[in-house]
């Protein structure tokens, strides 16, 4: 089995599958089916937003048409990885147990530098695969260049995270 | 619709961080004392309205109670989003012909009961799918990246969150049904609280609350004849911005104009008088910082001025526009904004416990953030 089908399996739509406690007591995503191919992706290392096929406007979070010209055609349109913090935010406890676990992790919304109107909720961390809470608060900084990561989580989803620019 | 139709009553019960009956019981207590209020039998109700996130519904109020035959009910979705439209719905039904005596209330108790979002575990479809995993979890948590974009864009600090908070506390120091009565806010307690989720601390969050209140609304010519002076439904709006997203609201072109815009444009529109002439105003309070972005929303101030216009008491008793003056979700209790709608009658009918003097306009909003809803109110 591809790492692409395993993927795909989580990510029937459903969202009955039970699969979202990992290990790390942390959530993972449980894609509709609109949002399936984003994790799709993810997981081959490919960062990808939804674009309209007829007018190429961008959108997120995915859905069935395009809300400019109501066309149902869409494609995935592959991003550079490269975006900007626009906000940011440290969640301190009460908190479910694994994220109390790294509190205070820092959340982040990243502006997409190919598309600034889509930005993605986050984490900044020091490489893909280490903890929400890796990166020191100081570091954060509302307008910092970051790019992305791709980190598999122990329930085999791949989710986005973000790396500063300049380390 | 304009003035066609008043709150003839109000009711609540005891508000606490814990309270022994159950949420149907506190309904149906509040839904009473606020019949009681209007002088209006139960048997004469034939309208409700509520909001989701209620675990007692019509259904089970109208039995309770003893209503007579119900010919409308309606159920607004969106948690504190709703608490201004329940009236909205009603004031609609009764100026329509549809129904002649509505009630509208809130139970909770949130404040034994369990949080919604600490069962995350098993509410992860769209839109969550895109915030909770990375930690996004709690409402605080959503809001406050929207409260360090907007400190960053406008120059906003804490300290003009403390404004709100202190303005809040103040207001509940003089209102002995507050939770927080008798227990003063300083500088130092907030700057020193523990954090929430930075740049939120304790104190720039509601209290989780049990307790439960009602209105009454009639038409205009039949409040005339009840117990009080009538408070006239002047104007109302909904808000569900093009492209909003919930209370994580990140994927519009501007994050930082919230659904009160929305609400705001439609209210004003059918209002006689503008947000110069309103008196006090009751703001939905769940965060400190929703109140910045709705005093801006609601056109008190321009946009990226609403931290300034906190600024030298402008919120308190006396200020420009004294605010929340039970004490808000914040100081008196926290029940999806349902007893800002009965302060906001309580200041028209001259009975708060900080009346403003003369009051005869009041702003009541629903929670920002979420598809949200607000009333005029006049006297
Ligand atoms: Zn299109």
């Amino acid at each position: 089995m591809t790492q692409t089908d395993t993927t795909t399996a989580g990510s029937g739509g459903s969202g009955a599958t039970g699969g979202s406690g990992r290990a790390d007591g942390l959530l993972a995503p449980v894609p509709d089916e609109d949002g399936a191919p984003f994790f799709r992706y993810a997981a081959r290392g490919e960062l990808r937003v939804q674009s309209c096929a007829d007018c190429g406007e961008p959108r997120f979070p995915p859905r069935p048409c395009c809300p400019h010209c109501q066309s149902f055609d869409s494609l995935w349109t592959k991003m550079s990885g490269r975006g900007r913090i626009w906000s940011y935010v440290l969640p301190h406890p009460p908190l479910l147990p694994g994220y109390a676990a790294q509190a205070p992790y820092n959340v982040i919304l990243v502006e997409l530098a190919d598309a600034p109107r889509i930005r993605l909720v986050g984490n900044l961390v020091a490489s893909a695969d280490a903890a929400l809470n890796s990166v020191p608060p100081e570091r954060l900084r509302i307008g910092a260049p970051v790019k992305a990561a791709f980190h598999e989580t122990d329930d085999g989803l791949t989710v986005v995270r973000w790396l500063l620019e300049r380390p | 619709m304009k003035d066609a139709t008043a709150i003839a009553g109000i009711g609540q019960t005891p508000f606490a961080k814990r309270l022994p009956e159950s949420e149907k019981t506190l309904a149906c207590r509040a839904i009473l004392a606020a019949l009681d209020d209007a002088g209006i039998a139960p048997s004469e109700v034939d309208a409700f309205a509520s909001y989701t996130m209620e675990d007692t519904d019509e259904v089970e109020v109208a039995k309770a109670i003893g209503a007579g035959d119900v010919t409308f009910f309606s159920k607004v979705g969106y948690g504190g989003g709703g608490s201004c439209a329940t009236v909205a719905h009603l004031a609609a039904a009764i100026a329509t012909g549809q129904a002649s005596v509505g009630v509208a209330w809130r139970s909770r108790k949130r404040g034994s009961g369990p949080r919604p979002w600490t069962n995350t575990r098993v509410q992860l479809p769209t839109p969550a799918q895109w915030t909770r995993p990375y930690g996004l979890l709690r409402p605080a948590d959503e809001i406050g990246l929207l409260a360090r974009r907007y400190m960053h864009e406008y120059g906003a600090t804490r300290d003009h969150f403390f404004n709100v908070a202190l303005a809040c506390r103040n207001r509940a120091n003089q209102n002995p049904a507050a939770i927080m009565y008798e227990r003063p806010l300083t500088r130092e307690m907030y700057m020193t609280a523990r954090w929430i989720s930075e740049p939120l601390c304790l104190f720039d969050n509601c209290l989780e609350t049990d307790g439960a209140l009602a209105c009454v609304v009639v038409s205009a010519e039949r409040a005339r004849d009840c117990r009080h002076r009538p408070v006239y439904v002047h104007s109302a709006a909904q808000g569900l911005p093009a492209q909003v997203h919930g209370m994580v609201n990140y994927w519009n072109d501007d994050p930082l104009t919230g659904p009160s815009w929305t609400a705001a444009r439609r209210l004003w529109k059918t209002a006689d008088f503008g947000p110069q002439d309103i008196d006090v105003a009751q703001i939905y309070d769940a965060f400190t910082p929703l109140i910045l972005l709705s005093l801006e929303g609601y056109g008190f101030c321009a946009r990226g001025e609403g931290a300034a216009f906190t600024e030298g008491g402008a919120l308190e008793i006396g200020g420009r526009l004294p605010l929340n003056t039970g004490g808000g979700g914040l100081s008196e209790a926290y029940v999806h904004g349902f007893n800002l709608i009965t302060e906001g009658v309580r200041q028209l009918r001259g009975t708060s416990t900080a009346q403003v003097p003369g009051a005869t306009t009041c702003l009541v909003t629903a929670g920002e953030g979420v598809p949200t809803s607000a009333l005029l109110l006049r006297s």
